[in-house]
């Protein structure tokens, strides 16, 4: 009774809506929860748009494009955004995809050109650690050290196989070595993100692989200024969160306003306490107060989307090697 | 022999229907997938390195659980104390949690920086670590031991009391006690517990991995995990999630093989009264069984309800209205399984061997990704699946708790038709009033456990919503996932313990008017 009267209400409610554009942006799930930048953003978007934005979450980036793969060209996806630069060549493949018209002054520390996808925020990874402990500088006084770290599995996560690709970028052929050193210090291998920032919050382990951005949290949302990130000399690996226009929507011209409007301040300025990442383009008012403590690297990593897709599987096997030993 | 086979015909035959219906909606996922796969599909050396590891740490966490479950099951038994009624009650509590929050429960405890090392610091000993196959077996014997031995104990509840009272009048010695009621109790009931916990631990992966300490503890579940997400490689999924049904059929057609043909002996449906158990030495056996047990049990717990209690003010309001979902999602998916396990159970339970209880095991063994895509590729040219994100949930919850049920219901079951069989037929109770008879209120206490655990596993299952998700409608299991993967841990922890407080509600209410009303 209850899921018939939840069917009626959504059939009135399309019904209602008949007369407005519907835009539909598939995300991943915590860009559309009650903490994430999703119902913010869909109110400053149907101000000005005259239509209704909806967002459709799916587990996390890489859950996002294989749930578009299963749809296929009769998916009613308008926009995808939550695509990460490691999943570029995979999404491309797709055809599915069709050119954007953003431009956009990017802050980016690194420089963007692309034709079907445009970034709208960025973060580094990094070791996050608590304050009272001194951090390594670098991979291999990390391995040199007795200290314990949790990491995510890059089969299952976005952040495990952005370390990986940290650690390729940085050594390339010496890779292998690096994740031999490593593997008395990775205490454990998680499924995703909250199981390891889980043990970490727990004391379980002394460091664990998150983003530079993390401190901020604690010290914006609970103030809390005992977490650190490490800053290594090797560079950091970015990740670059992207959003793309399908080639089959039906709301073209609403489409290419979102991904404007995406670029925009008013877009912006909600990402970095929601999303707790960078704003691809930094608002006129400037980062919020916080941002200013967390730790700038020397050098900005990033493979190419092809480098990267191509760079997987070996990277993969290597990573495998060293830690089953 | 004859008599008995009349009976069965026009009481059951529900009963093929209902598994017949469950096996299809795994095949009917397998098959979808498997029209979408780009064949053919490579199965490398690691992916047999991978299967090795899957296996062998389910044998050990099978084989493990069912030993400590025994002894702790037979102190119960027979012995009567204070909280013993709560503490019944909460064998069903790890169980139900989800398994970040009981890794998270567990570390409390044994990790690195858990409370046993706090203590060995004390006197300068290294921290204890538990990350390898050890901490595997040990998370799954936590989450496991109880269930058997719930199993177990229903199974020595089952020994009609003028048995052990005729031993008491006789003065048999505990050996002899042990040959002859005990004994062929356990033969029943433990290969089934075996093969159950082999595949709940088969189909395991969170756990494995974060305890298993990295790559080595890769568990086919995993694999299938990778095959969906990253490398969309819809073809390589399909023969994995074969593969591990594969492996859970035959380790259950293995177990269930060596059950015995039903040869209990008819009572009265008398309280049990142990007149053989009284010495000295099994009692003091028996407390410290006991204690081990609660111990093991209740540390991890009480470290997830200070955490959940310190969490609970943070809980924004949309955890309660998630809350609210779950539970509805919780009663659809228990009125379905109790219509489905009822007569499949009264088929299995009037067939010699448990061989048919395979089919019903295999609901367990398929992967929740693979069921979810494969429903997902079959609603999707029809309708929208956001839309049958709930009422799939429920229906998939209610298959994964029908294999427990089975397990629960399918004993009792046979030593009733055992035991009244013959008088039914002669009387000519069919249908029905056979049910409502003899059958319901004789099966009613094992029913009531069946229920509860589809209730709390129900409230606790992550599961096939994920896939269908819609923001407007979150489970509590998926708002607590949320909570934590945007950095809130304490509300998170809070809503933990709101999940299993509700989820232990459930299993209690519907435990409770099992073994209340029943007799």
């Amino acid at each position: 009774m209850k899921y018939l009267m939840t069917t009626a209400a959504v059939l009135c409610a399309t019904a209602a809506w008949a007369e407005t554009p519907v835009l539909k942006v598939y995300t991943y799930d915590s860009f559309v929860s009650d903490w994430g930048p999703g119902p913010a953003v869909e109110a400053a978007f149907e101000e000005t748009c005259g239509c209704d934005l909806q967002f459709v979450g799916a587990g996390d980036g890489a859950a996002l494009l294989a749930r578009l793969k299963l749809e296929g060209a009769r998916s009613d996806a308008d926009i995808v955004l939550g695509l990460d630069t490691n999943l570029l060549a995979a999404a491309k493949e797709t055809g599915l995809f069709a050119a954007h018209s953003v431009s956009a002054d990017y802050t980016l520390p690194v420089s963007w050109s692309d034709d079907t996808f445009a970034p709208y925020d960025w973060g580094y990874f990094a070791f996050v650690h608590n304050t009272d402990m001194t951090a390594p500088t670098n991979f291999s006084a990390l391995a040199d050290s007795d200290l314990k770290i949790a990491i995510q599995d890059p089969r299952s996560s976005t952040p495990g196989l952005g370390l990986l690709m940290w650690v390729k970028a940085a050594y390339g052929d010496e890779a292998n070595a690096i994740w031999s050193g490593l593997s008395d210090n990775v205490l454990t291998v998680t499924k995703g993100w909250s199981e390891s920032y889980g043990l970490f919050l727990d004391g379980e382990v002394d460091m664990v692989l998150s983003y530079t951005t993390s401190p901020a949290y604690h010290l914006i949302a609970e103030e809390d200024a005992s977490k650190a990130a490490a800053l290594f000399d090797e560079g950091h690996y970015m990740q670059v969160e992207v959003a793309g226009k399908l080639a089959a929507s039906d709301q073209p011209e609403l489409a290419d306003a979102f991904l404007s409007f995406m670029v925009s301040d008013a877009f912006q300025s909600i990402i970095p306490t929601t999303n707790w990442m960078y704003p691809a383009v930094t608002p006129t008012a400037g980062l919020p107060d916080g941002f200013e403590t967390l730790i700038t690297p020397a050098s900005s990593l990033l493979l190419s989307p092809e480098d990267a897709a191509a760079a997987r599987d070996g990277a993969l096997a290597e990573w495998r090697n060293a830690l089953a030993q | 022999m004859a008599q008995r086979a009349r009976t069965i015909k026009t009481a059951v035959f529900g009963g093929p229907i209902a598994a017949g219906t469950a096996l299809g909606l795994i095949l009917a996922a397998l098959l979808a997938v498997m029209s979408r796969a780009d064949w053919p599909v490579q199965f490398s050396a690691s992916d047999w390195a991978v299967l090795r590891f899957t296996v062998w740490q389910a044998v050990l966490s099978a084989l493990f659980s069912v030993v400590f479950a025994v002894p702790v099951a037979r102190a119960l038994a027979r012995r009567r104390f204070f909280g013993r009624a709560a503490l019944v009650t909460l064998l069903g509590a790890p169980f139900i949690l989800p398994v970040i929050v009981a890794v998270l429960g567990i570390l409390a405890v044994y990790g690195r920086a858990g409370w046993i090392s706090d203590f060995l610091g004390l006197f300068g000993l290294p921290p204890l670590s538990i990350y390898g196959l050890e901490g595997v077996v040990l998370a799954h014997v936590f989450f496991n031991m109880p269930l058997a031995t719930r199993l177990i104990l229903q199974g020595w509840q089952a020994i009609p009391a003028e048995q052990f009272r005729l031993v008491g009048q006789l003065g048999l010695p505990p050996r002899t006690v042990l040959q002859a009621l005990e004994w062929p109790m356990l033969k029943q009931t433990v290969p089934g517990a075996i093969a159950l916990v082999f595949v709940i631990c088969l189909t395991s992966f969170a756990v494995a991995l974060t305890l298993g300490g990295g790559p080595r503890a890769t568990t086919i579940e995993l694999a299938i995990y990778q095959a969906f997400r990253f490398d969309f490689d819809l073809g390589r999924a399909a023969i994995l999630s074969l593969v591990q049904l594969v492996v859970a059929g035959t380790a259950a057609v293995i177990a269930l093989w060596v059950l015995p043909p039903l040869a209990l002996q008819p009572g009265l449906d008398r309280p049990v009264r142990r007149w053989d158990a009284r010495g000295r030495l099994s009692r003091a056996m028996d407390a410290i069984w006991i204690v081990v047990a609660a111990l093991f049990l209740l540390l991890p717990i009480s470290a997830v309800v200070i955490k959940g209690v310190i969490g609970l003010g943070e809980m924004p309001a949309s955890v309660w209205l998630a809350a609210w979902r779950s539970l509805w999602v919780a009663l659809l998916s228990t009125v379905l399984l109790v219509a489905a396990a009822l007569p499949v159970a009264a088929w299995l339970g009037q067939r010699e061997s448990g061989r048919a209880e395979t089919i019903t095991l295999l609901g367990l063994a398929a992967s929740p990704l693979m069921i979810g895509t494969g429903w997902f590729i079959l609603i999707y040219p029809v309708a929208d699946p956001r839309l049958f994100a709930l009422p799939v949930t429920a229906v998939v919850n209610a298959m994964m708790a029908l294999p427990f049920a089975v397990r629960i219901l399918v004993p009792g079951l046979r030593q009733i038709f055992a035991d009244y069989g013959r008088l039914s037929a002669a009387m000519g109770l069919q249908g029905l009033a056979l049910w409502r008879i003899v059958l319901l209120p004789r099966i009613r206490l094992r029913l009531g456990f069946a229920a509860g655990l589809a209730a709390a596993l129900s409230v606790g299952d992550l599961g096939v919503v994920t896939l269908f998700a819609d923001p407007e409608v979150a489970t509590l299991p998926l708002q607590m996932y949320r909570l934590m993967g945007s950095y809130r841990t304490d509300a998170a922890s809070g809503a933990a313990l709101l999940l299993l407080t509700l989820a232990l509600c459930l299993f209690w209410i519907c435990d409770y008017w099992g073994r209340h009303a029943a007799r």
